[in-house]
């Protein structure tokens, strides 16, 4: 146990909205907090507060609250996850905050993400990229054995860094043009990576990269705010990959 | 009394399912598309289950909380996945997956089911290979495999400590794909609030749609819940926050069979409770005991920083009481080893209610690079949570509850004893008997989805007739009247308390009387104090914000409404079983070295609840399990 827990009182400053409505922020003070809470404990305490006043409670996503549903979506202070590094809001713990700080909270921001309350956003967009072609086509049943496809460890392993996205979207809040590049090149890069992946790999990229675009997200101007950003250290090196997969399935269609 | 028949086939163990499977009924190609599918869940079960109906041809709706299906809880199973492969040659088979499983299971589950289980285990590797699953591999491109508890041989399958997630990924890649093609209508930030029978067959269900607040009815001619498990009753557990029972509850309620409701698994190693904050606990996989050791100090109150209490002063007590397994012991073991120590006054930490579990010994061993390859998301979870560095200072880690084995009663079809509601995964009683093996739900998940329910759902939907119904047929409007007028209730009651705090209570009370240790006195005081709990949150529970938004707080009202009824009849469940076995340990049971002593002769049966009405005690049906293979033998792992 940490041995430097102590309390801090802070002011949290959170974005509250309503469908169809304009939001705004509003200012809640947060009293007690133990420095070993997370930082969706210390959003716990205070709606326990607006509850007990008869106020409507801060309406925000959240599951698992060990930084791998991907459902979390804060930015706090102007980052999407807060202030740490590859650090989910759910794993972000109050410790990293300091006395009578004041914290701003607002929704993952995009025009592809609209607001359904206060902090909670609909995120839908990346369901449909990945059903235009974030997988591999293979019904069920009758699947070769699986040590008949080796894969050299060093793809296995690319591959997995890959596919550890959480699709949580915190790439698309952090980029400038609310692109969803990071989120769409980690799925085409684990599975251009893999054979299993190879038969469909450009039709995949286009499909995807198609959707993306349906979807209304940005161009991608390589900031790297994205990566910057992203809980789980997916890195530019898969935008680097999909845009070779993007121009090779470009300049090889067969019309 | 119900009529229970678990259509288990004749014929020997191995050819059971492959003779059932030639003699369940067809639907035919052209046909499949006429039938409408539900699917209630997203984890494993209902992902794997979605995709492979949708790919026959079947109509698919499928329903989650989430505003993802990739979110459901599945996603955060760390360690592995089971499978009789025998890549690295060291003597497992199928027969010993089966074997393992059953003993592990404290013998209190079917033999067929589990057989049929460890057969297809292999075909869920090979799936999940094919979709693009990144599993772990070693230099020369093969599958690499690691141990798990309660087994002797490497058959667990991994994807670092995220094999949950790149599992889950790969069904919901599946799913997306029938998305796409539009054999599968996706419905997220739905709640199942009704189960909906038609001439008593399930017909379809009622949700709430979690955005809007609309109470929308979905019909079909078969209802699938693969909803997950129930541990959130106590609170405080590994769950997921949103984890509930509520679609299995309403299930129970409409006739549905409860089976073993009190099998409930404690897991060993957790971040320890850090204070009264505390919203949820962390797993830190059970795959850490390949190669850390748990220990505790030999005498009490030795509060020396572990790294200054020499070897001669540690008790690594899972190697000495079980030198055969030693820390892969299976989890009801370890659970109740690190009570005991605990109990005894050994425990560490600034609460004592903790053990260690070190990584001093494979770090001089292996280097610390080959941890961080093995563990390393595991290691940085656990330093974000305590601020300690395990490479240096070894884990702190108590049990928590994580997973339950009872849930729904099905037949060998994974069909409930409500025609046409099938019930898969966590969700469903079936394979795991009184305790699970690390790394075996996933392996059941996958199973009942991909290689089960397509074959047993055509053999109901082709062998009932069922009249045609739509959402406005009687039985659906009640059902939404009955949703709408609970929902009602609790945003008028405008009490004093919160739903946490009142969820709180009945955490307390069903860790402290029916959890890791259980007895006649303390589970004749849960049933005491849990109702008048539940009187109190339906008098005086707080539930604000409106019924036409988005309303988390609503959400989790009926959620713990549902659990106040539910532990109830765990702690009934539990008094009734007056033996130990597995998970379930009734102190008056016991062996002189304080294992678990089971009692085949009362109780070698599965306890199968029907509900019968509110305030009236529910009735239980015995299913007797018959053992023709297995000898039932004293579960010993020293």
């Amino acid at each position: 146990m940490s041995t430097t827990h102590k309390s801090l009182n802070l002011t949290l400053k959170v974005w509250r909205q309503k469908p169809g409505a304009p939001g705004r922020f509003v200012t809640y003070p947060a009293r007690n907090i133990s420095t070993d809470m997370s930082f969706l404990e210390m959003m716990d305490v205070v709606n326990q507060d607006l509850i007990k006043k008869g106020d409507d409670p801060i309406a925000f996503d959240h599951d698992c609250r060990e930084g791998i549903c991907g459902s979390c979506s804060m930015t706090i202070n102007g980052n999407p996850h807060g202030p740490d590094r590859e650090t989910a809001t759910c794993q972000l713990h109050m410790r990293r905050f300091t006395e009578g700080e004041t914290i701003t909270v607002e929704p993952f921001r995009a025009r592809s993400f609209p607001v359904i309350k206060d902090l909670a956003v609909d995120r839908a967009a990346l369901d449909r990229i990945m059903a235009a072609g974030g997988f591999v086509s293979v019904s069920t049943g009758n699947a070769q054995d699986a040590n008949n496809i080796p894969v050299a460890k060093e793809n296995a392993d690319l591959a997995f860094d890959a596919a550890a996205c959480i699709g949580c979207g915190a790439c698309v809040a952090a980029c400038k043009n609310a692109s969803a590049m990071l989120f769409v090149s980690a799925k085409i890069s684990q599975l251009a990576l893999l054979p299993q992946g190879q038969v469909e790999r450009e039709r995949r990229a286009r499909n995807m990269i198609a959707q993306m675009d349906k979807e209304k997200f940005g161009n991608c101007t390589n900031t790297g705010a994205c990566e910057a950003a992203c809980p789980k250290g997916i890195t530019m090196e898969n935008m680097a990959r999909t845009y070779r997969e993007f121009l090779k399935a470009e300049l090889s269609k067969r019309h | 009394m119900l009529k229970l028949n678990s259509k288990i086939p004749g014929g020997p163990l191995e050819q059971k399912w492959e003779t059932h499977k030639f003699n369940l009924k067809l639907v035919n190609p052209a046909n499949k598309r006429k039938y409408t599918v539900i699917v209630v869940g997203t984890g494993l079960a209902g992902a794997s289950a979605s995709a492979s109906l949708a790919e026959m041809g079947y109509q698919v709706k499928a329903f989650c909380f989430q505003d993802s299906p990739r979110r459901a809880h599945s996603i955060a199973a760390q360690g592995g996945i089971n499978a009789a492969k025998n890549y690295p040659n060291d003597g497992d088979s199928v027969y010993r997956l089966f074997y393992d499983t059953i003993k592990g299971g404290d013998f209190r589950a079917r033999e067929a089911n589990v057989y049929r289980l460890a057969q297809v285990s292999n075909n869920i590797i090979d799936q999940c290979v094919a979709q693009g699953v990144p599993f772990a591999r070693e230099y020369g491109g093969l599958l690499d495999n690691r141990s798990f508890g309660g087994a002797q041989v490497s058959r667990t399958f991994y994807a670092r400590g995220q094999t949950g997630q790149q599992l889950l990924l790969g069904a919901y890649s599946a799913m997306m794909r029938q998305v796409g093609l539009g054999a599968i209508q996706m419905f997220n930030r739905r709640e199942m609030l009704e189960l909906v029978l038609v001439d008593g067959a399930a017909r379809g269900i009622v949700t709430r749609n979690l955005m809007t607040g609309q109470i929308e009815s979905h019909v079909a001619d078969a209802v699938v819940l693969a909803t997950g498990g129930y541990g959130n009753v106590f609170y405080l557990s590994t769950n997921a926050k949103g984890s509930n029972a509520t679609a299995v509850w309403k299930a129970y309620k409409k006739g549905a069979a409860f089976a073993n409701p009190c099998f409930t698994q404690i897991h060993p190693t957790c971040i320890p409770v850090s204070g009264d904050h505390q919203s949820k606990l962390t797993l830190m996989s059970e795959s850490l005991r390949n190669d850390g050791r748990v220990w505790v100090p030999k005498k009490q109150g030795d509060n020396r920083p572990p790294s200054q209490i020499p070897n001669e002063d540690r008790d690594y007590y899972l190697e000495r009481v079980y030198p055969s397994f030693g820390n892969l012991a299976p989890r009801d073991v370890s659970s109740r080893q690190a009570k005991f120590r605990c109990d005894e006054g050994r425990g560490v930490g600034e609460s004592k209610m903790a053990v260690y579990l070190d990584f001093r010994d494979a770090i001089q061993r292996l280097g610390k690079d080959k941890i961080a390859e093995r563990y390393g998301n595991l290691f940085q979870m656990y330093e974000k949570i305590t601020d300690e560095n395990p490479y240096e200072v070894p884990m702190r880690i108590y049990p928590a509850v994580h997973y339950t084995m009872g849930g729904l009663w099905v037949d060998y079809n994974l069909m409930s004893n409500i025609p046409g509601l099938h019930v898969l995964g966590e969700a469903n009683f079936s394979d795991h008997g009184a305790n699970r093996l690390g790394a075996s739900a996933l392996m059941q998940g996958l199973a009942d989805g991909y290689f089960v329910i397509p074959y047993t759902i055509g053999d109901y939907l082709a062998g009932s007739k069922l009249p045609k119904v739509d959402a406005t047929h009687d039985a659906f409007r009640a059902a939404e009247a009955e949703a709408t007028g609970r929902l009602t209730k609790l945003l008028s009651i405008k009490g004093g308390k919160t739903v946490d705090e009142l969820h709180r209570e009945l955490g307390k009370i069903m860790w402290d009387h029916v959890g890791m240790s259980r007895n006649e006195a303390g589970l004749k005081k849960a049933l005491e104090l849990i109702p008048r709990v539940r009187e109190e949150f339906w008098n005086n529970v707080k539930v604000s914000g409106e019924p036409n938004l988005m309303n988390p707080e609503l959400e989790k009202a009926g959620r713990v409404a549902d659990f106040l009824e539910l532990g109830e009849l765990m702690a009934r469940d539990a008094l009734e079983r007056k033996e130990s076995c597995g998970g379930h340990f009734r102190e008056e049971s016991q062996t002189e070295d304080n294992e678990a002593k089971r009692d085949d002769a009362n109780f070698c049966y599965v306890a199968a609840w029907e509900y019968k009405g509110d305030g009236k005690a529910p009735e239980m049906t015995k299913e007797t399990l018959e053992f023709e293979r297995i000898h039932l033998a004293t579960r010993s792992y020293k």
